[in-house]
């Protein structure tokens, strides 16, 4: 459909705002840029898109690089059917919002085989339904590039991520034999096959996620916001008792308290934290202060050291 | 911390650039380096651990995975910062790894290299991005080669802001005379590589003396800032200064009535009614709006993402560079270069290679000149084969027309990588140095046959001459001998005699 910038302005005004700070400012300068380098370098590319707050960063970055045109690659949502509900909500509402191309892919053979969180234990189950699950639909899609919104002060093995990651043709990443990346210079090319995860939000923190956030109001889930809920202590999480598939075990009751989530994933593995931050300020100020790391919440990283690397290397993101 | 630019300055070069008045907050980019003994781990671990950047999952999990701690009650911090299992299983650090970490002042990124002789283009990666480097000496040890290894590619990759850190100086008592001497060897060095913005702390990173928190008991002698305090003065580069560029990457059409050239400008600044070209080809235009999702903006500067659009119809594609008509880049086939091999099969003289540079691809072939020689800094005649971390001085030949600007002058139009047709793995990273001339002479002059000209100077002066780009960049070519200015008499009286 052919528009001009004023139709565009019309359909998605820009808001004006503050300038960003100069250290947001070069973020978003970086990852704009690497965004551009990959849709014009690849033929297939696509954004996953996980609905947390990394994700709609991502978004949000994607639709500044490409204006006034349309972000021009569809997102790719992996459903677990483990999510919690109101993810899937927001997720509806932004593809509506913001005139989004959206792929959403189940892995059909493990839900048919009844592969769950509760049955299976997180390790097999984020195999099946989520790593086996993506590469799935990359091999469906014929995607030869998958933007994702990985950070490297997230995880050790993420610290030594390339902005371009490659990927063979199975989708393994090789950490000991990565390609040099020298400057902004990135090399995009590959053989027939193989692909390269590309993530523009390498060199931002869990802060700088935040700030950015306050700063362009990005919409997020509401779930990142402290809320009377109720949840259920298990392995030492505290897990939202919302769906009716969570079984409460022999000792457990419902219990309800002030809970938020700083990473959002599949709901039995995703731990609430208590918290009474029911607004941006109030999550930036508890941040500031915060003794533990975000992916403390997240039960498949706690498996053991270098679990992380593990999955990354069998083609998780 | 109460770092200020007077402090500071006890310990930078008079002639360096003095710290700006407004603070830079843009996020800063350092490379650490040092040989395998000096204390790197123990340095970025301490860094991250007093800036509050290690959270307490994280130390759990560390203090689970090192079982023993050391006499100070601290993790092992090399598990912090070897990520991958092979690096754990092996006890060494493989590839670059990057860490963030905040003051109240300014964020930074590092990229922690290999210190491994064989991982040198590790340390080229990460060197590339960096405003700074930190070098790390051993105070026992001094300055070792692969100190000056290091140092050398620092310099040569464009960075211009050296630290210093003497480290584990609790192990010689803290000795005044053992700091100066190691940092006035560093000084005279690194100024030979062209570097004058330097800064040497004497520190125990252990101790955690002089990384975050001064440590003004154990050496009440030192008054130069800590660490942190260096690093949150430094400067970044800007490229804003000289001429416009724009690599276009990608051309915008999201209905007929409109066309905009996205890219990231790379050098100068633009606004709307400015005349610009397009190169290679030449066409001239001039500039009607530039764009961005914040509204139609009224100018944009080096390092801004932005969609630029034209006043007329004109032939711009990805690959294509949207200049300023003054002070335009280097257009041509010819150009000298350096560069650094990254890959076992070295770069092979004759060979067709694809060179990316900005947003642009094309073919070369390349002919090696000569090899710098890391240990003695000398360049040596070599036209074959460049191995893996060699840095080698060579000619780049393009089939079709190249845009350029030297390496020194702007670092994102200057540097390009060279990618293996076959393999399609990243082989080289280069900076170009010049354009050769069109029948295929040197384009700098030399001086005059075998002609020498000995000069004899205060060492003060002396220095900042060898601080010059134009010295540094002929550093070959010259010899340099420190003398009092007794023996510098005689040896100008004996001379004299010979004429």
């Amino acid at each position: 459909m052919p528009l001009s910038v004023q139709e565009t302005e019309v359909k998605n005004p820009p808001v004006s705002r503050p300038p960003l700070d100069p250290h947001l400012k070069a973020l978003e300068n970086e990852a704009i840029h690497i965004f551009r380098e990959v849709a014009a370098e690849f033929e297939k590319p696509v954004m996953l898109y996980s609905i947390g707050k990394d994700s709609s960063v991502l978004l949000h970055l994607a639709r500044k690089a490409f204006y006034p045109g349309r972000v021009p690659f569809p997102l790719l949502h992996v459903d677990t059917t483990w999510k919690f509900k109101e993810m899937i909500a927001f997720r509806d509402e932004i593809a509506q919002k913001y005139d989004l191309d959206l792929v959403v892919h189940t892995n059909q053979r493990g839900k048919a085989e009844g592969v769950t969180p509760f049955t299976h234990g997180s390790a097999l189950y984020t195999d099946i339904m989520k790593t086996e699950a993506l590469k799935q639909a990359l091999d469906a899609g014929g995607y030869d590039a998958a933007f994702g919104g990985a950070r490297r002060d997230e995880e050790a093995s993420r610290a030594k991520e390339r902005i371009y990651s490659f990927r063979t043709p199975d989708h393994k990443w090789d950490p000991r034999n990565q390609r040099p990346e020298l400057w902004n210079v990135y090399n995009g090319m590959i053989k027939k096959g193989e692909s390269v995860r590309a993530f523009p939000l390498s060199n931002w923190t869990e802060v700088d996620i935040w700030r950015y956030i306050q700063a362009e109001d990005i919409p997020l889930v509401p779930l990142y916001y402290a809320a009377e809920r109720p949840y259920v202590e298990r392995d030492g999480m505290m897990i939202l008792a919302e769906d009716p598939r969570l079984q409460l075990l022999p000792g457990e009751t419902v219990q309800r308290g002030s809970i938020r989530f700083r990473t959002l994933g599949c709901f039995p593995l995703t731990g609430a934290i208590r918290s009474t931050a029911s607004n941006l300020e109030e999550v930036i100020a508890e941040l500031e202060i915060a003794t533990v790391s975000e992916r403390q919440g997240r039960a498949i990283d706690r498996d053991q050291s270098g679990s992380m690397e593990k999955k990354k290397r069998e083609g998780y993101f | 911390m109460t770092a200020t630019a007077n402090n500071a300055s006890a310990t930078i070069l008079p002639f360096a650039e003095p710290a700006k008045a407004v603070r830079d907050t843009r996020p800063l980019r350092l490379i650490t380096c040092g040989s395998v003994d000096d204390g790197k781990s123990t340095l970025i671990g301490r860094l991250l651990w007093d800036t509050k950047a290690v959270k307490e999952d994280q130390a759990a999990t560390l203090a689970r995975d090192s079982g023993s701690q050391n006499d100070l009650g601290l993790p092992d911090f090399a598990l912090l910062l070897d990520g991958l299992q092979a690096e754990r299983e092996q006890g060494i650090t493989i590839d670059v790894a990057y860490r963030y970490f905040a003051t109240d002042r300014r964020s930074f990124i590092v990229a922690d290299t290999p210190g491994h002789v064989q991982y040198t283009r590790n340390m080229a990666t990460g060197a590339s991005t960096a405003d700074l480097a930190v070098l790390l000496a051993d105070a026992r040890a001094g300055l070792l080669e692969q100190t000056r290894r290091h140092a050398t590619i620092a310099a040569l990759m464009g960075i211009r802001q050296f630290v210093l850190a003497v480290n584990k100086f609790d192990l010689v008592n803290y000795d005044r005379a053992i700091f100066e001497r190691i940092s006035n060897e560093f000084r005279e060095f690194a100024l030979s590589l062209g570097v004058r913005q330097i800064t040497a702390i004497p520190m125990s990173a252990l101790k955690g003396e002089n990384v975050v928190y001064a440590a003004s008991s154990a050496m009440p002698w030192y008054e130069g800032p800590t660490l942190v305090e260096a690093l949150e003065l430094a400067t970044v580069r800007s490229t804003q200064a000289g001429g416009f560029r724009l690599p276009v990457q990608r051309v915008s059409r999201p209905g007929e009535s409109f066309r905009g050239y996205q890219g990231t400008v790379a050098g100068g600044s633009i606004k709307p009614g400015d005349s610009v070209a397009i190169l290679p080809a030449g066409t001239i235009a001039n500039v009607k709006q530039i764009v961005t999702f914040d509204l139609v903006r009224n100018a944009a500067v080096a390092g801004d993402a932005i969609t630029l659009v034209l006043d007329r119809q004109v032939d711009v594609a990805r690959g294509d560079v949207i200049v300023s008509l003054d002070g335009q880049p280097m257009v041509g086939h010819e150009f000298d270069a350096q560069l650094v091999s990254l890959q076992p099969g070295g770069i092979e003289p004759g060979k067709r290679y694809w060179l990316k540079s900005g947003a642009r691809r094309q073919r070369v072939t390349i002919e090696p000149v000569s090899q710098l020689e890391l240990s003695t800094g000398n360049w040596q005649p070599h036209a074959s084969v460049l191995d893996m971390n060699a840095i080698g001085k060579v000619r780049l030949s393009f089939e079709e027309q190249a845009v350029f600007d030297t390496y020194e002058q702007n670092r994102a139009t200057g540097a390009f990588i060279l990618i293996d047709p076959d393999t399609l793995n990243t082989v080289a990273g280069g900076m170009i140095t010049a354009k050769r001339g069109d029948l295929g002479g040197i384009h700098q002059t030399r001086s005059a046959d075998g002609q020498r000209v000995l000069l004899s100077l205060p060492a003060d002066l002396a220095e900042q001459l060898m601080a010059s780009e134009l010295f540094a960049s002929r550093r070959d070519e010259t010899e340099i001998r420190r003398l009092t200015a007794k023996q510098a008499a005689e040896i100008f009286t004996n001379a004299a005699s010979d004429i």
